[in-house]
């Protein structure tokens, strides 16, 4: 490879988020005019590398060469000026603004903050000509579809001149037939020369695009490829082959015959899962795997009540007839929901405000609470999951993320539940504070607590829970058994790779 | 995978209260200057006016303030409430002259303390139906009671024709005008609202859930807490305060008279504020707003005793009322 070749290329580039490394001294090269794919886990990376690329994140170490000299964006005004555009997953346009107005957002024509429409539009036709789409430059980008406002981004980022394109999972949101277009869009941009970078966890459609492939696996670089000597399964091995780490304590033989506490039957809700069944018994984990965006945290949504969902759900043999939180916590369900900050706490309260929230009966009498019995519960039940605050009184968002995920869950300990659904229970704490949330959960298992936990990371479900069920386009799609389940297995399923009847679904039914 | 030694206990020095202590020194600065920003500057305000005027330490000068400010004193705790919620109430002062007019219009065939009761009882009546408003239909609390407070001031103005209801029986002013010790009634009401809303916000089981609810309405949702339910409670005990300010109101001048109070809710909306409770939800208390409501009462009485142009009342209470605002957004921003 000559050095002429390399359009952009990434040196040592490392990024922390807190105190997680989500990338760590990668090295990739993209070729000019070539289609790239970053591919990876949950979680790799690969997201982050591209918004590296694009300006929209600041490497914290490394350099980014471009055309071969090195540049440090600020922000992705600074990327376009050097040809480069993103096109995040979330599409960023303007939904009241014409199609022709979005396309020249930042760019307009004529002076004096008029625009010239004729000139617009004119480009508009060159462009689209070039892209090979017919959406009117009069439309709202509002009232277009999803596909047709991908389109409408590309667009704007061939009027920025660019040079080369970062999409973000572009095939997340699309049918079968958009991505086909979108692929055939892509192969045209690529022979009138624009370099394309592909982040996805769609290997099918990876395979099925790119030029060259560039695995990431726990933010570190693994390889880079011709996708021609590719397979998803190949794909797949690449991702993992991670050491378990040593954090997990030791699994306990699995309730023999004890009781099924939760059943559901059933479970649908149109657009996000479909028929999901599923049980657990007393003394149990089950462990939700599946990619982002496949329909876990909804699933186990739908059961809590946190979202409205048809189908049955039964709680020692007894349905929940009106599924809604309020409903389910009398019940003696529990529900660490994935976003502590957004979902869990009541950030601005103090801690024990928030420990006390879902129980507030067990400490109050004649309405009115009892300060000191209060104080008496709150303290027992934050050390029983050994959170640390300097006080009771200060507000959560002074702790660190690791107490404020022990209080979200301390919470739910007031009074023992049956059922503690765990959605993402170590997302964003440090290395300790995920080995006691990890004994935590087990002794409430041991408890007799059933106990159901969503996770974008394999290795922990592996280590916690007594079997997996992996969730793939809003269907479990696989059942697997502690003792047969293992990196490869769960990654298989929610990829779809290994099995030609069932090629990977990416929109629920 | 290791047996045994991984499953005891966590104990390493993750240490929050160094992390809290961190994390918070700048933010507690902020809290506390926030906290008690609205104390020193009532004090300051009164001290300088006990100076600067001979009036002003008189006990008639005193209990005069605090019966003039009584009436907007109640709207404002009531105010308060809903406003942790994260909800408004524009309608409150609505609300406050519906249920003088009320009282006037029923006070002959009924007799005058169940006319007076049962206005109260409409105006909760009304604060629960902007409850449901806001709650079921989802419709955003600003824009929900301002119309409603439109059609309340219409339907005001229905009953009364645009004339004064005037009562011709004597005993409708007791309420008003009655005195314990040497205090008027509607002080020691005041008085016993703020106690009674203090514990209720600070103590009890419903003021928990509105903070709540307006601390992080998700949360509190996924916690079991019935969103709908503690949002119309607010509303109703919003509407219960107007009512009773505005059967005090009626009985001290012995008339009801149409109008949309829109200059009293914001009165009392800027005296939660200036004591320092959150536009955002979330965070206050009932005895901000009454020190609010007194340094705000202050203003204007010290000013009154001072002779100075009453143009500038206003300028100097917007002027508090934007430095509140400005250090609650602040200690937001600068919260960890």
């Amino acid at each position: 490879m000559t050095r002429d070749d390399v359009h952009v290329e990434t040196r040592g580039i490392g990024k922390r988020y807190g105190g997680v490394a989500a990338l760590s001294d990668v090295d990739v090269a993209v070729r000019r005019g070539e289609i790239h794919a970053f591919c990876g886990e949950n979680g790799a990376g690969k997201s982050t590398l591209g918004k590296i690329i694009a300006g929209v994140v600041a490497p914290d170490a490394g350099r980014l060469l471009v055309g071969g000299a090195e540049r440090q964006y600020r922000s992705p005004r600074d990327a376009i000026r050097d040809g480069i555009a993103m096109i995040a997953q979330e599409l960023a346009l303007v939904p009241e603004l014409s199609v022709l107005d979005n396309v020249f957002l930042h760019h307009e024509y004529g002076a004096a903050g008029f625009v010239d429409r004729r000139r617009a539009s004119r480009h508009y036709g060159e462009l689209a000509d070039r892209l090979g789409v017919s959406i009117d430059p009069r439309t709202r980008v509002g009232r277009l579809r999803t596909a047709e406002q991908q389109q409408v981004e590309i667009l704007r980022a061939l009027a920025r001149d660019a040079e080369l394109i970062v999409m973000d999972e572009p095939t997340a949101a699309l049918g079968r037939d958009d991505v086909a277009r979108l692929h055939d869009m892509a192969r045209d941009l690529r022979d009138q020369g624009v370099t394309l970078i592909y982040v996805s966890h769609f290997l099918a459609d990876v395979l099925d695009l790119c030029d060259r492939i560039t695995v990431l696996k726990d933010g570190r670089f693994v390889k880079t490829v011709p996708a021609a000597t590719e397979t998803v399964d190949s794909l797949v091995t690449s991702m993992l082959g991670r050491e378990l780490g040593q954090q997990f304590p030791e699994p306990l033989p699995p309730p023999e015959g004890a009781p099924v506490v939760l059943r559901a039957r059933g479970l649908t809700r149109p657009g996000a899962f479909a028929d999901v069944d599923l049980d657990v018994r007393a003394g149990e984990i089950v462990g939700i795997a599946g990619l982002v965006g496949a329909g876990r945290s909804e699933i186990v949504r739908g059961i809590f009540g946190a979202d409205r969902c048809s189908g049955v759900v039964e709680l020692d043999g007894r349905p929940l007839r009106r599924r809604r939180p309020a409903a389910s916590v009398r019940r003696g369900l529990a529900f660490l929901p994935e976003s502590r900050k957004e979902q869990g706490l009541v950030m601005m309260r103090s801690v024990r405000e928030n420990v006390a929230m879902a129980h507030l009966d067990d400490v109050t009498r004649f309405g009115l609470v009892r300060p000191s019995r209060e104080r008496t519960v709150v303290d027992g039940v934050l050390r029983s999951v050994d959170a640390r605050a300097a006080s009771t009184s200060l507000p959560v968002s002074a702790l660190s993320g690791g107490n404020q995920q022990k209080v979200a869950l301390a919470k739910w300990l007031v009074r023992p539940p049956r059922v503690l659904i765990a959605d993402e229970p170590t997302r964003g704490v440090d290395v300790g504070a995920k080995r006691s949330i990890y004994e935590l959960l087990r002794r409430l298992a041991e408890q007799g607590v059933a106990v159901l936990i969503v996770s974008s990371e394999t290795e922990e479900l592996l280590g916690l829970a007594h079997r997996i069920l992996v969730v793939r386009g809003g269907r479990i799609v696989a059942e697997l058994p502690r003792d047969v389940a293992d990196e490869a297995s769960v990654m298989r399923a929610a990829f779809g790779g290994s099995d030609p009847d069932n090629p990977p679904t990416r929109n629920a039914p | 995978m290791n047996p045994e030694t991984q499953i005891a206990p966590a104990r390493e020095p993750v240490s929050t209260a160094a992390v809290a202590a961190e994390g918070g020194r700048t933010g507690t600065l902020i809290r506390r200057s926030r906290d008690y920003a609205i104390v020193v500057c009532f004090v300051a305000l009164f001290v300088a006016l006990a100076i600067a005027s001979d009036v002003f330490l008189t006990s008639t000068n005193l209990l005069n303030v605090l019966e003039q400010n009584a009436p907007v004193g109640i709207i404002a705790i009531a105010l308060t409430l809903v406003l942790v919620t994260g909800d408004f109430d524009l309608s409150a002062g609505a609300v406050y002259m519906l249920t003088g007019v009320l009282a006037a219009s029923w006070a002959e065939p009924l007799g005058v303390w169940p006319a007076l009761l049962v206005a109260v009882a409409c105006a909760t009546a009304i604060g629960v139906v902007n409850g449901l408003l806001v709650a079921y239909a989802r419709i955003d609390s600003f824009v929900c009671t301002l119309a409603t407070g439109i059609v309340i001031a219409g339907v005001n103005l229905a009953i009364t024709k645009g004339l004064i209801k005037s009562v011709t029986d004597p005993a409708f002013t007791d309420l008003g005008t009655g005195e314990l010790l040497g205090v008027k009634y509607a002080i020691w009401i005041f008085a016993a609202v703020a106690v009674a809303a203090g514990v209720l916000l600070s103590r009890s089981k419903l003021g928990r859930w509105l903070f709540a609810v307006g601390g992080n309405p998700e949360a509190a949702r996924l916690s079991g807490i019935n969103l709908r339910g503690v949002r119309i409670a607010a509303f109703a005990l919003s509407g219960l305060g107007a009512g009773i300010a505005g059967a005090i109101v009626a009985s001290r001048t012995g008339q009801g008279q149409a109008g949309d109070g829109i200059s009293i809710t914001l009165f009392a909306f800027a005296a939660v504020v200036v004591g320092g409770t959150s536009v955002l939800g979330g965070r206050g208390a009932i005895w901000r707003t009454v020190l609010g409501v007194l340094l705000l009462a202050l203003i204007v009485n010290g000013f009154n005793l001072l002779g100075i142009e009453p143009i500038y009342q206003q300028i100097v209470q917007g002027v508090i009322i934007l430095l509140a605002v400005a250090a609650d957004s602040l200690s937001r921003s600068g919260a960890p």
